[in-house]
């Protein structure tokens, strides 16, 4: 009876330390398993060598490690499962409300500063070009300046990210863009790209080095362009509210809309809609991997129809001038539904139906832009090197050479002769050409095509 | 004996690999391995083996599975891969310069000629 009951009150033991572990999402129930069967192995032994089981219990937990330390441990190695529940025992602790604080008085300067050129006389509706040029750079800064903040302030990245975002302001600014604007629209559109890099190394820190900071970064891009349209469709219906209430009453708001609400707005949002997602990654379901799961089998289908369909009528794509760039963008879309499937995945779990669906996406997708190629390959010096059709083609070339390996690596790991981890290095150390490339186009491109 | 924290992360993973080689095992059998091996010297806090044992297996240097011990619990065994046999082979040439550099310095001044 006696050892019944002290079996028995071992047992309710052991049931509080899982409950306890179990509160902390960075361990999964498959690691507390893992980690019980250490725990009565060390108490076995320490028992044979002469403990109580009381005794032998409390010196087991404590050479397991304390509960923060653990998790932390856990965290650092699994920090895809901090996304969905935890908010990592941080060092230093800021709290909710200050940090939302934080994020408005942010948002408002960046409001701000798109307004400050209206002080040298460069209108908004009148000097667009300025506006459209330099949106980015007004706001990005901000952006990074809130993550320098937010994470360790680091001098030497301050400097080098100031370094980077004035030189932004230079090339964006310094050149005579001509009429036919080419160049120009390039430049406004490569820009951003360039300068998020920037931001990703403000919002990653010092984990910008590692493969999983890079991945939280990607993860973050992912939600943040989310969280963006919804409060873009948010506002535009506060916008239609605002026209129609004014109007009813016989006054005309479109100034007000055009000059402040509209530019401000979109600015400020840049830093809530960073900020919300850095709030909400612990409450809620990450959607872009969701959103992945539902449109990977629809692109899938689409894409396996149309190779059919060209394969079977021998219609050949109908040459308009453009069509690499609608290739380019089923392309970046192919690239997205790979990086927010990796980005969720467990890269433990062997492989399943879904990564053979993912392998089937990428390799439909690059054969796709094979006939696009070389449909348009034939054709292309007839047509001429325009900055448009080239920067379309240095696009197309970045993409698939990274679906390619993509292809290459996801084909290893479901024979077994890879882990996933490699899929997702490869996509981490590709961040860098997307950047260096937007870099070219601002920075070559105009000088390159005489401003055309 | 007090280790430096970034000596016990550095050393983990040739440490765990090496004891893999040997053959399968699991977490607690491979830190009672090290505190035999190290004559009790170094002591790793037990529950820090198992991440370390999670990103090596993410690597794809050990593989895991789940397997009924003796005792009827189940169990989670590690083998080791052959890239983590490559992996250990390329950091045990990495601790072997570091060791010879080191016995070198300590060397001098001591007077001692070399026993290699």
């Amino acid at each position: 009876m006696e050892g019944h009951s002290t079996q028995q009150h071992l047992e309710n033991h052991i049931a509080q330390w899982r409950i306890y572990l179990q509160r902390r999402q960075s361990i999964h129930s498959v690691d507390i398993a893992e980690l019980e069967d250490h725990l009565r192995e060390e108490i076995a032994a320490l028992t044979r060598s002469g403990l109580s089981s009381d005794e032998a219990f409390l010196v087991a937990v404590k050479r397991m490690g304390s509960f923060d330390e653990l998790s932390r441990e856990f965290a650092r190695e699994h920090s895809e499962r901090l996304w969905k529940q935890l908010v990592l025992p941080s060092e230093h602790p800021l709290s909710a409300r200050s940090d939302g604080f934080t994020a408005i008085l942010f948002a408002v300067v960046a409001g701000i500063f798109v307004k400050i050129p209206e002080l040298f006389g460069l209108h908004i509706g009148v000097d667009d070009g300025f506006y459209a040029r330099n949106m980015g750079i007004f706001v990005l800064p901000v952006l990074a300046g809130y993550f320098a903040l937010k994470r360790e302030p680091d001098t030497a990245r301050f400097i080098g990210l100031g370094i980077a975002f004035a030189l932004a302001g230079v090339f964006g600014n310094i050149y005579p863009f001509g009429a036919s604007q080419y160049t120009e629209v390039l430049s406004i559109l490569h820009l951003p790209i360039a300068l998020w890099f920037a931001v990703g190394i403000a919002y990653a820190g010092r984990r910008w080095k590692d493969v999983a900071g890079r991945m939280d970064f990607i993860r973050f891009s992912g939600e943040f362009f989310i969280y963006y349209v919804l409060i873009a469709l948010g506002g535009g219906v506060l916008t239609a509210f605002l026209t129609m209430m004014f109007q009813s009453i016989g006054m005309k708001p479109e100034w007000f809309i055009q000059s402040w609400l509209v530019p401000c707005g979109a600015a400020g949002a840049v830093l809530i809609a960073s900020w919300l997602v850095e709030a909400k990654q612990s409450v809620i379901e990450n959607m872009a991997p969701v959103l992945t799961r539902l449109f990977t089998p629809l692109f899938t289908a689409l894409l396996i129809t149309f190779l059919v369909t060209v394969f079977v009528t021998g219609k050949a794509i109908d040459l308009q001038r453009e069509v690499l760039i609608a290739f380019d963008l089923l392309l970046i879309v192919v690239l997205g539904l790979l990086l927010y499937s990796i980005s969720a995945r467990d890269t433990k779990l062997p492989p399943g139906f879904f990564d053979r669906m993912q392998v089937i996406l990428i390799i439909s997708a690059l054969l796709a832009d094979a006939v696009a190629l070389w449909a348009i390959s034939a054709r292309i010096t007839e047509f001429g090197f325009t900055p448009n059709r080239v920067a379309a083609l240095g696009v197309n070339i970045i993409l698939l050479v990274n679906l390619a390996w993509s292809a290459v690596l996801y084909l290893r790991f479901l024979a077994d002769r890879g882990p996933f981890a490699d899929l997702e290095r490869w996509q981490t150390n590709y961040l860098p050409v997307y950047a260096a490339w937007s870099a070219i186009v601002v920075i070559a491109f105009p000088p390159l095509f005489g401003y055309m | 004996m007090d280790f430096n924290k970034d000596l016990i992360a550095a050393s983990s993973t040739p440490i765990v690999l090496a004891i893999l080689a040997e053959g399968d095992s699991y977490g607690y059998a491979i830190i009672k391995r090290v505190q035999e091996l190290s004559g009790g010297r170094m002591e790793w806090t037990d529950g820090m083996l198992y991440p370390v044992l999670h990103r090596l297996e993410r690597l794809g240097y050990i593989k895991a599975r789940w397997q009924e011990a003796e005792n009827g619990r189940r169990r989670k065994y590690y083998r080791i891969t052959a890239s983590g046999r490559a992996q250990l082979a390329e950091e045990r040439k990495q601790w072997q310069t570091v060791d010879a550099l080191l016995r070198g310095i300590w060397r001098t001044g001591s007077l001692r000629t070399s026993t290699a």
